[in-house]
């Protein structure tokens, strides 16, 4: 088993360095930092001198591969690939193109974006299962077409307006909460209702959806017909067998997602001020801070990876027929 | 006039060529006409197919644009600097009816107070009087509702007469074609059990012609979903959307194809260190998160642009070329998944044994795989293009909202919902503007969901066995 996770994670090298490399061509190749330079100062009538200045600021100053002037290994580190890319690799993420410290900022911001995508996903989960098996024990009635019509209906509706929606019936017309903000400690749980409400209900059609068709399929398996065949009523066959079957997909799906968890949602916590890394990121792009945006991206690519591997260790835990090897 | 020809208009011009040969190909092949056929069977499927060519139709129309030559006697042709569509001509009257600012549908007065100067001098704060919208009404309070009344009665009943005829032009084609006489074909259609479902078809096409028929006489006067801030029409702004949700949905896919099948049935197919490589590629390209790599590349194409402004001559140029790459980019963040599909599809035909077989008389690898494997395949491809397509029109409207999806002057719905999301908080509030996307989006995204579920019904060969 450990060898198995060490191997893995031995796995994730390359496709890291590929992350950074394709970050790397794409914030210093494609357009040189004088470009950007020139942009964050405002394009036309910059003197060189500023584009110069900026640059020595920012630690853009260097050579990109490879420093002739250097010394021994200095030739190869002190470069913008070492300074800004390869050092992602400890989790230095250096300072923002504002002055501020990256990698502070993250371990701050992390906790607001947890304390909302962590409720969304328990709650949705639940109410998702419930529903689904809901209808799954109406299923082939109209109580079936209704709900499935109703999924489709959700599924339909795009995410913003979910957002729009939910606080101007909830945060406006009713005044039961604040519409955005947030607040220290646990003063910040009346902030975080609407969001969540939000959030599971723009989860339904999908999750729903997608739960009834694995309950379906489940419950078209011999051993359902055999479970029938013994006599068992129709609330033993669902709980008993059809849901604890199910459940295998179900948790090697929550825990693919587990460690994105951390990355927010990028929408939601902007529209409703919420302080977490989603909105630092939304934040970053709109006041084109590249080295956020940089971090930011192979902060992601590190905790997909992870999820990938939890979500192979977990099949092996929960599914006896899946062996490592 | 001068007709210009935008990128994206290629791609849809190449996209409308390539889906007319393969419709053609494909009626003379039972095999690829079977599932199609499932398809046009299914209610569900004939009225949804009719909804998005409705919706298909704006965005062709929409999509050949040309610039107007300016009236200048004697000496050079001079064209107009705006860069117009076919489409804008026939809304000619809602592009160009522009108010002050913001003003509620059918609303005869601005939303807004302003000075008004008194007949006897003096000035008063009141609701002006809109320049366009219900201007031909002598007392708007009095005649509004009547007006709109027989607005509604007369298009109900242009829409009427326009589906009356295209009725009758089918009949007479149906019932030339097979040598009958109307009654008879008209009989058919009627009878219940009909194998293609005549009376949904038509049905549909009437509600939509209909509808069609009373927007545009009612629009002719009003602002049928009020106007923004700027005082633009926003049904004329929705309308104009269509055509950009429409494009991020078709081209992103077939912007995508080529490497996802190239790469897939390759890695498939070859497997080896060809199949190693090419897993490495999608597993990288997978890794980071979608929305941050559209971000980076956007922030970079941004930044490109703001130092190559001179390359581009015009604003529509401009953010053509942007819509264009977005559509790129959405592809390359996209291809993963068809193309893993394909990889282990490819993996499982390369055992069979009609393959083994082709291999052992010596059949070369390209005629192989574009024989035996590609057709066998091709599924796989169309059930990714039509599931796809509602995820990305969605997909446009959150990015836009962030700012880095279209262009901020182009129209889409994510824009007008970016413009429109404080228009919430105001004291009146202005709902129209999130109405209309919401409206024309979820209708376009429902059919979609729709009509995806039914092809991939008629497509799967695992869902058919089990019928």
């Amino acid at each position: 088993m450990i060898a198995y996770i060490v191997r893995r994670l031995l796995y994730a090298i390359p496709i890291l360095v590929g992350v950074n490399l394709i970050t790397f061509l794409l914030f210093f190749v494609v357009n040189s930092p004088d470009d950007m330079a020139r942009m964050q100062l405002g394009e036309k009538r910059v003197t060189e001198e500023a584009v110069q200045a900026w640059k020595d600021d920012h630690g853009y100053g260097k050579p990109l591969l490879y420093n002739a002037g250097g010394e021994g290994l200095a030739r190869f580190t002190d470069t913008i690939f070492f300074e800004k890319s390869a050092k992602l690799f400890v989790f230095q993420f250096g300072s923002s193109d504002e002055g501020r410290d990256i990698g502070y900022d993250i371990s701050q911001r992390m906790w607001p974006s947890l304390a909302i995508a962590v409720p969304v996903l328990i709650v949705g989960l639940a109410f998702n299962i419930s529903f689904a098996l809901f209808i799954v024990f109406f299923r082939a009635t109209y109580v079936d077409l209704a709900s499935v019509v109703l999924l489709v209906a959700m599924l339909s509706i795009s995410s913003l307006f979910y957002i729009i929606g939910g606080q101007f019936v909830l945060g406006k017309l009713f005044h039961l909460v604040p519409i955005s903000g947030y607040d220290t400690g646990l003063n910040a749980w009346k902030f975080l209702i609407l969001p969540v409400i939000v959030g599971v209900i723009g989860g339904i059609g999908s999750g729903t959806r997608w739960y009834r068709t694995l309950f379906l399929e489940e419950i078209a398996q011999d051993y359902v017909r055999t479970a029938r065949a013994k006599g068992l009523g129709e609330r033993r066959v669902l709980f008993g067998h059809v849901l604890r079957n199910a459940l295998i997909p179900i948790l090697t799906g929550v825990v693919v997602v587990l460690p994105l968890l951390f990355m927010g949602s990028l929408i939601s916590e902007s529209f409703f001020g919420i302080p977490g890394l989603g909105s630092y990121t939304i934040d970053a792009i709109s006041n084109q801070d590249f080295a956020i945006v940089r971090s930011m991206v192979f902060l992601g690519a590190v905790l997909y990876i992870l999820g990938l591997i939890l979500t192979d260790i977990s099949y092996t835990l929960v599914d006896p027929r899946v062996r490592l090897q | 006039m001068t007709p210009v020809l935008l990128w994206t208009d290629a791609l849809i011009y190449l996209l409308l060529v390539i889906a007319i040969a393969f419709g053609l190909y494909a009626a003379r092949h039972e095999h690829l006409r079977a599932p199609w056929r499932r398809v046009l069977r299914s209610r569900i499927g004939m009225a949804t197919l009719i909804v998005l060519a409705g919706y298909a139709s704006i965005a062709v129309l929409d999509s050949v644009h040309f610039r107007l030559k300016v009236d200048r006697p004697g000496g050079e042709p001079v064209y107009a600097p705006e860069v117009l569509s076919l489409f804008d001509l026939a809304l000619s009257g809602l592009r160009e009816r522009q108010e002050v600012t913001y003003s509620a549908p059918f609303a005869t007065h601005l939303y807004v107070k302003e000075a008004v100067d008194l007949p006897g001098g003096g000035v008063t704060r009141a609701y002006p009087r809109l320049i366009h919208g219900g201007a031909h009404l002598a007392d708007p309070a009095a005649d509004r509702v009547g007006d709109i009344l027989t607005r509604v009665l007369v298009g109900m009943l242009k829409g009427l007469l326009l589906w009356m005829a295209v009725v009758g032009a089918l009949l007479w084609l149906s019932g030339r074609r097979r040598a009958e006489s109307w009654r008879v074909t008209w009989a058919g259609w009627r009878s219940p059990g009909t194998e293609i479902p005549w009376t949904t078809a038509l049905a549909v096409l009437g509600g939509l012609l209909v509808l069609g028929c009373v927007a545009g006489e009612l629009a002719a006067e009003y602002h049928i979903l009020g106007t923004d801030k700027v005082g633009e029409d926003v049904f004329y702004q929705t309308l104009k959307s269509v055509r950009t949700g429409l494009l991020i949905g078709t081209l992103t896919t077939l912007v995508m194809l080529p490497a996802a099948i190239l790469l897939g049935i390759a890695a498939g197919y070859f497997r080896g260190w060809v199949d190693d490589l090419i897993q490495y590629l999608y597993t990288t390209l997978n890794s980071i998160p979608g929305v941050l790599l559209i971000a980076a590349a956007i922030l970079m194409l941004q930044v490109y642009m703001s130092n190559h402004a001179e390359s581009f001559s015009s604003l529509v140029e401009r953010a053509d070329l942007r819509l264009l790459f977005l559509c790129v980019i959405l592809g390359v963040t996209s291809w993963t998944g068809l193309c893993r599909l394909l990889r282990g599809e490819s993996l499982k035909l390369r055992e069979a044994d009609y393959v083994q077989a082709s291999l052992a008389l010596g059949v070369g690898h390209f005629t192989l795989i574009t024989r035996h494997i590609l057709p066998n395949v091709m599924h796989i491809v169309i059930i990714t293009l039509v599931l796809d397509f509602s995820g990305l029109v969605l997909a446009e409207a959150v990015l836009s909202y962030v700012n880095i999806g279209v262009d901020p002057t182009m129209n889409s719905w994510g824009n007008m919902i970016n413009s429109a999301r404080l228009e919430l908080a105001r004291d009146p509030v202005v709902w129209w503007s999130l109405a209309a996307a919401f409206l024309f989006m979820f209708v376009l995204v429902l059919a979609a969901n729709l009509f995806a579920d039914v092809v991939r019904d008629a497509f799967d060969p695992r869902i058919r066995a089990t019928r």
